[in-house]
């Protein structure tokens, strides 16, 4: 059924469709909504049996998913930004055992300094947690992967994140169909679980490993992402049949075909991405997009096939590995390696930046040209960071960089009296 | 368990495969240890094993276990001293296990319900003279014809018992109780002749073609004490005097009655004085303190209104009054003449100075060693004679029922042997279980039950038994405060205590096991083992 | 009404059986098929009181809840002795997560089992002191403030044993451990505030909150069956010696515990709705140094640089203790 909604509470709308037997939430900007919902859904009895906890934290909220999802319940949480931080131990955990509990993370900046804005940091910094990681596009394959991503755990036993970028889908209203009961049971099936604690047949999970098989178990864990490259195109494809829609999948091109240029991203800034790239097409430029779904596992193959044909390739990406540059980056350009493909690195939108369609024509337009630096930041203010950079070198005692910022910006208190 | 996640997920209790019993440089291991109050007891009774029975309310197993080796135990709950009580592990805690009392019941019980002794062996077809019907002789016929061994007692005096009848007075004694243990120990098929004394003790064996004998002829003859008297003075022993009060014609010995000595036979005729009407004062050269009689025996006798003049001798005795002499201790503790003198009135004077053994029967046999007025016997309680076996009152003893059964018990035991040619080895004795092997903290707090005693007016006017005894409720009150040194009670603690699961419980009676699969020898079953029935000793490693 | 021992019997409930007990009257721990929920095998030291205290809790909890029981574990001593790969000791359903979110996992478990409409199956969770008092003190007391349908077992060994004796929040004052070390002007774990945990439980108001140690197997399974009679959150704090961390001998493992309760170190005590409802009363005081010295932790306390005014303090705080909760009875109290 086709609503105007807003992405949080179609989300939640979706969530409750799959029949998650345990929530656990913890707020935080800008998952709340997702949560709220959902405990308004089990409060009213709209959403039943369903257990929502209100945890102390978001540590705990995951580690009530591992107790529950062990005992064979089908577990939510939600978090974002400084709550994955939070639960990252448990977050680790729940693979290392596992567990096909599904999360989703409304992407938001880490702080120092802290922030509530969009950006990738916070999943991905997760990245090596043997945790997948599916991005959605708009709020229609949020919701749609959200569906997928409770088939996927539960098939493989291993957990999922699916990451929407915070406010700019969280919070944005927009024409969302959200499927019936009847689609959503016809597709997932009730949770069997792999392994499960029962007086009946118990067994001891979670023991001590050492040397002697802690390789292995990794080794295991990684199979399983191997699996889950050929189950997630599976899975979109049976989608598909269910749902008559498109969503999901590893990877997904646009306007590729004959693309010379390639731009790479993952998340809602793919809509900005190809609005521009339309706008390149008409002016004859010969650029393309490859929309990255799935994160993790990493679709090296299909990642590869889409832009071996290019001459050029611009991974654009909401996050930083500082001291190195692209993190998303590093992983196309290992897909692409060996075939000598020019790739440039543009780190944009940090901490809820606006990424504009003008920007991203200069950006475009200088790559094709190969102009561009190997690492670009976009609309990075070079005179503030250059000023600061200066006054450290001059000073020891140089004062707090935000304020000092705020000054050169003409933006602070002390500047309009100073 | 083959879908599961490899590794980390494991299979139920699979670390039995893990034996952990290699750790172990030391290893528990059950033991019996000799309980104090047995090592105590004269008659090598097996308390703690009887209480354990009683504990559980089978009062006949416990009677049974008691009589394998004494079989007076009525008697015995009356007028033994016991000396278990008096090194019973409980003591230290509290008070020790009123194991008397509890004797006493059982054995009462058993005179209530006509339990009999198990029958007695195969015949083997040796007769053993036995010499004298006091505890000692009782205690060997009882032994021996257990054994299958044919046994005659010949008595000297009209009825069975020795001293049990003619010396302890019957309100600590009562006669019907002794009547019924002796007819047990007859009813076994023991002969007793009565009014038969032997005079001579070959020419007896010959007669009756025994193979042995065993002589119990007690201490019978007062002593007397040089006392400058006067033909009107009425001096007689205590002894004698407390003979005839088993017989027709009581002993006439007026109101104010002296008794000389300071022992338990001096307090009997005393109490026995007093019971007559009599006005009782006893005369004793020593403090109350150095007095040999138990103290609990002084004090009945002071409850009962007889007197006592403490550090005196008797110097003169003339008709209707003595003359004292008031002594000091020295030093050392002996007393001391003073000089100081002082009169009393006394119509009669009664002797209580020990008793020395009628040896009588024994002349002219080859071998024998007398010495200090008693027969020298070896630790076989064999006589210089090969074949004549003595002991109680007459051999070196402390001269007391129960030491006279334990004679009696261990005499049979070695007459046993040498009939069979053999000679008797006692089982070794376990190490005792002292009180630092126990763990007392297991032992609920329960203070020692009090026998109830006759009213004060019957004490002094009547032969009445003047201690009762317990009831059932309060008999299994008090076996239950038993500590069961040194024996499993099968309490669990080691089944529970053990980290490592590695004691096996087999089962009511059976006991428990180690599991020297797991054992990894902590020693905590041992130091929670409350009775101290677990030792540990070192792996050789 | 607390624990009242059975009289009258030789051994009364001291002891773990007593053949002259009713069956009924019988503990969890004396039966032959009691569940030995870690069995044989495990990899605990020579007298671990931590091995021990967890059959006894586990076993009983077993027991009430007619076997249906999961188990969830901190990291930990006893974590790591019992699920080394690729041996088990657990006879029971056992997850083990984290060091710090046992109380959450065990909040999981009970939902699912809530939502799955198992009502009979009951749920443990169980930590060291380490991971009870501090690292998943947050975690805790969420499951506490949410009354969730829990049980948790801390066994108090006093100290971080696993990663080699470091010192927890639940150290007493003056205690060696590796990083209190018997050195300076004041050897030893320092004189804090303190931090009660029980009563910080109780604090929360939660249904049942109890105190018991190996050395009372009676009271320590009338407590955990009591507790699994209840439903809501519940807390038992075990005091488990341990001779590796105390440097005490292996078998004084129950009598360095029955010396703690005592002498009053170790309150042994009850509580529901956050109020006491019973204390076990010591039955035999002791002074602290009959506590202390059998254990290497405390020696920099006697011998030759001996600190009694150390030793007073101790005694002062297990005095405060016997005061507060009412530990001795009256006429011992006062006689
Ligand atoms: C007044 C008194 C009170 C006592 N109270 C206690 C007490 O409370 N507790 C305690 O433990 N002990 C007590 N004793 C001591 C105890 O009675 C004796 O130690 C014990 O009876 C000795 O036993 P026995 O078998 O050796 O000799 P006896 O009991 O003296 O028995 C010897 C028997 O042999 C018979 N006899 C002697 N010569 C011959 C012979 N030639 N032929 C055949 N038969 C013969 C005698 O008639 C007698 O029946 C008391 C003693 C006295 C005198
Ligand atoms: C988050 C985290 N921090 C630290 C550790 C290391 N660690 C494992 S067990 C342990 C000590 C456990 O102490 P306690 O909870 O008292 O249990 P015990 O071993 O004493 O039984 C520590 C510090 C860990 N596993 N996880
Ligand atoms: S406690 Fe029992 S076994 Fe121990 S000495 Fe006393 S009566 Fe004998
Ligand atoms: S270190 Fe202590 S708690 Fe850990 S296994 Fe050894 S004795 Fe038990
Ligand atoms: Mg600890």
């Amino acid at each position: 059924m086709l609503k105007q909604i807003e992405g949080s509470k179609a989300v939640a709308e979706a969530i409750a469709l799959c029949r998650p037997e345990v929530i656990c939430a913890y707020p935080i900007s800008p998952q709340t909504h997702i949560v709220e919902a959902l405990g308004e859904m089990v409060k009213a009895g709209d959403l039943t049996p369903c257990e929502f906890i209100n945890v102390e934290s978001e540590f705990a909220a995951m580690s009530v998913a591992i107790g529950s999802s062990a005992a064979g319940a089908r577990s939510y949480t939600a978090t974002a930004s400084q709550g994955l931080l939070f639960m990252v131990e448990a977050v680790y955990n729940a693979a290392g055992l596992g567990l096909p509990i599904v999360m989703t993370v409304a992407n938001r900046a880490i702080g120092a300094p802290i922030n509530i804005w969009n950006d990738h940091s916070d999943s991905l910094s997760q990245r090596d947690s043997g945790w997948m990681q599916l991005f959605a596009e708009t709020n229609q394959e949020a919701v749609d992967l959200h569906i997928q991503a409770f088939k996927l755990a539960e098939e493989l036993s291993m957990p999922i994140m699916v990451c929407m970028d915070g406010f700019i889908l969280t919070h944005a209203f927009e024409r969302v169909d959200i499927p019936t009961q009847e689609q959503v049971d016809g597709y997932l099936p009730p949770f069997d679980p792999r392994q499960m604690l029962d007086p009946a047949e118990p067994v001891s999970i979670g023991a001590m490993v050492g040397p002697e098989a802690f390789m292995e178990v990794k080794y295991l864990a990684h199979a399983k992402q191997m699996q889950a490259l050929e189950l997630i195109p599976q899975l979109a494809a049976e989608f598909k049949q269910q749902f008559g829609r498109d969503s999901g999948g590893l990877v997904r091109t646009y306007r590729a075909d004959d693309a010379e240029t390639m731009i790479v991203a993952m998340g809602s800034v793919l809509g900005t991405v190809k609005d521009t790239v339309d706008e390149l097409r008409e002016q004859g430029h010969k650029i393309g997009v490859l929309g990255i779904i799935s994160y993790r596992p990493f679709p090296l193959k299909e990642v590869r096939a889409a832009l071996v044909n290019c001459k050029r390739f611009v991974v654009l990406e909401k996050s930083l590995a500082v001291g190195m540059g692209g993190i998303v980056a590093t992983d196309v350009r290992m897909a692409v390696s060996g075939t000598g493909l020019k790739g440039y690195t543009a780190i944009a939108g940090l901490g809820g930046r606006n990424i504009t369609k003008a920007s991203l024509h200069k950006l475009f337009l200088e790559a094709e040209q190969e102009q561009l630096p190997p690492v670009t930041f976009v609309d990075l203010d070079w005179d503030v960071v250059n000023k600061q950079l200066e006054r450290e070198k001059q000073n020891r005692h140089s004062g707090p960089i935000a304020e000092n910022i705020l000054y050169d910006k003409g933006m602070s208190s002390s500047a309009k009296f100073g | 368990m083959a879908n599961k996640p490899f590794a980390i997920t494991l299979k139920p209790g699979t670390s039995l495969a893990n034996l952990t019993g290699s750790w172990r440089s030391s290893r528990p291991v059950y033991l019996n240890r000799l309980p104090p109050c047995n090592n105590a007891c004269p008659a090598g009774e097996n308390i703690q094993g009887w209480l354990f029975h009683a504990e559980s309310g089978d009062y006949e197993q416990a009677w049974r276990v008691l009589v394998r080796d004494n079989p007076l135990p009525s008697v015995m709950g009356r007028v033994c001293y016991h000396p278990c009580e008096t090194s019973c592990n409980r003591g230290q805690l509290d008070e020790a296990v009123g194991i008397n009392s509890v004797e006493r019941f059982l054995g009462d019980e058993a005179i209530k319900r006509g339990w009999k002794f198990d029958a007695p062996a195969a015949s083997t077809g040796k007769k053993v003279l036995v010499v004298g019907a006091g505890p000692s002789g009782l205690s060997a016929a009882y032994h021996l014809a257990r054994m299958g061994h044919q046994v005659e007692i010949q008595e000297a005096g009209p009825l069975a018992g020795g001293m049990m009848r003619f010396g302890i007075p019957k309100y600590r004694l009562p006669r019907d109780v002794l009547d019924a243990e002796v007819q047990r120990i007859l009813d076994l098929g023991v002969t007793l002749k009565l009014n038969t004394k032997v005079e001579n003790i070959e020419q007896s064996m010959q007669l009756g073609a025994f193979d042995a004998a065993f002589l119990a002829v007690g201490a019978h003859i007062g002593k007397r004490a040089m006392i400058p008297a006067g033909d009107a003075s009425h001096i007689v022993d205590a002894v004698s005097v407390l003979r005839s009060m088993e017989g027709e014609d009581k002993p006439m010995l007026g109101r104010k009655v002296v008794v000389y000595g300071g022992g338990n036979t001096a307090i009997d005729v005393a109490r026995t004085v007093k019971r007559m009407g009599g006005e009782p004062l006893i005369v004793y050269r020593r403090t109350r303190d150095r007095a040999p009689a138990h103290d609990f025996e002084i004090e009945e006798a002071l409850q009962e209104g007889v007197m006592i003049k403490w550090l005196s001798t008797i110097k003169q005795a003339e008709a209707g009054e003595i003359t004292v002499e008031r002594m000091e201790l020295d030093d050392k503790g002996f007393p001391q003449p003073t000089g100081e003198f002082e009169k009393l009135e006394a119509d009669s004077v009664v002797l209580a100075l020990g008793q020395d053994v009628d040896l009588s029967l024994l002349q002219g046999v080859p071998g024998l060693d007398v010495k200090d007025g008693v027969v020298q016997v070896t630790p076989d309680m064999m006589t210089g004679f090969p074949g004549i076996f003595a002991g109680g009152d007459m051999v070196p003893s402390e001269r007391t029922v129960t030491v006279g059964v334990g004679h009696g018990k261990k005499a049979a035991r070695n007459i046993d042997a040498w009939l069979r040619g053999i000679t008797y080895v006692p089982e070794p004795k376990h190490e005792i279980a002292t009180f630092d092997k126990l763990n007392p903290w297991y032992y609920s707090d329960a203070d020692k039950t009090v026998r109830p005693m006759l009213d004060i007016i019957r004490r002094q006017t009547s032969f009445d038994e003047v201690q009762g005894g317990l009831d059932e409720t309060n008999a299994l009150f008090e076996a239950r405060r038993c500590l069961s040194c040194g024996n499993c009670f099968e309490c669990d603690n080691c089944y529970g205590v053990c980290p490592d699961n590695a004691v096996i419980k087999l089962g009511p009676g059976k006991g428990f096991e180690f599991n020297y699969d797991y054992c990894k020898g902590c020693g905590i079953c041992e130091a929670e083992c409350p009775c101290g029935s677990i030792k540990m000793v070192p792996e050789d490693i | 009404m607390s624990f009242q021992p059975v009289k009258f019997y030789q051994t009364g409930t001291y002891t773990v059986g007593n053949r002259l007990l009713a069956p009924d009257a019988r503990s969890v721990q004396a039966g032959e098929l009691r569940s030995n929920s870690i069995n044989s095998g495990h990899r605990a030291c020579q007298g671990c009181g931590e091995a021990l205290g967890a059959r006894y809790a586990i076993d009983a909890a077993m027991a009430e809840s007619n076997n249906q029981l999961i188990a969830v574990n901190a990291t930990g001593c006893l974590e790591v002795f019992s699920t080394p790969y690729p041996e088990s000791s657990w006879q029971v359903p056992w997850i083990h997560s984290l060091f710090g979110n046992a109380p959450a996992v065990a909040t999981g478990v009970a939902a699912a089992m809530k939502v799955k409409g198992k009502n009979n199956v009951r749920v443990v969770a169980q930590g060291g002191d380490g991971g009870t008092t501090d690292i998943g003190f947050g975690c805790l007391s969420g499951m506490f403030e949410r009354n969730d349908d829990v049980l948790y077992i801390c066994y108090d060994n006093e100290a971080y044993m696993n990663t080699g004796v470091q010192r927890s929040s639940a150290t007493p004052p003056t205690a060696r451990t590796a990083t209190t070390m018997p050195v300076g002007p004041e050897p030893g774990n320092v004189f804090g505030q303190g931090k009660n945990v029980p009563e910080i439980a109780m604090a929360h108001g939660i249904p049942y909150v109890a105190t018991a140690t190996v050395a009372d197997l009676r009271d320590l399974e009338y407590k955990v069956r009591k507790a699994m009679k209840m439903h809501g959150a519940r807390y038992i704090q075990i005091f488990v010696p341990c001779p590796l961390g105390w440097g005490s001998a292996s078998h004084d493992t129950i009598r360095l515990a029955r010396l703690a309760k005592e002498t009053g170190m170790f309150p042994v005590f009850e509580a529901e709705h956050g109020e006491v409802t019973g204390v076990l009363k010591i039955r035999n005081k002791q002074p602290i140094e009959d506590y202390l010295k059998p254990q290497k932790r405390f020696a920099h306390l006697f011998g030759k640089h001996a600190h009694p005014e150390m030793v007073a303090h101790l005694q002062a705080i297990a005095d405060r203790n016997i005061r507060k909760y009412g530990l001795l009875d009256e006429e011992k109290a006062h006689g």
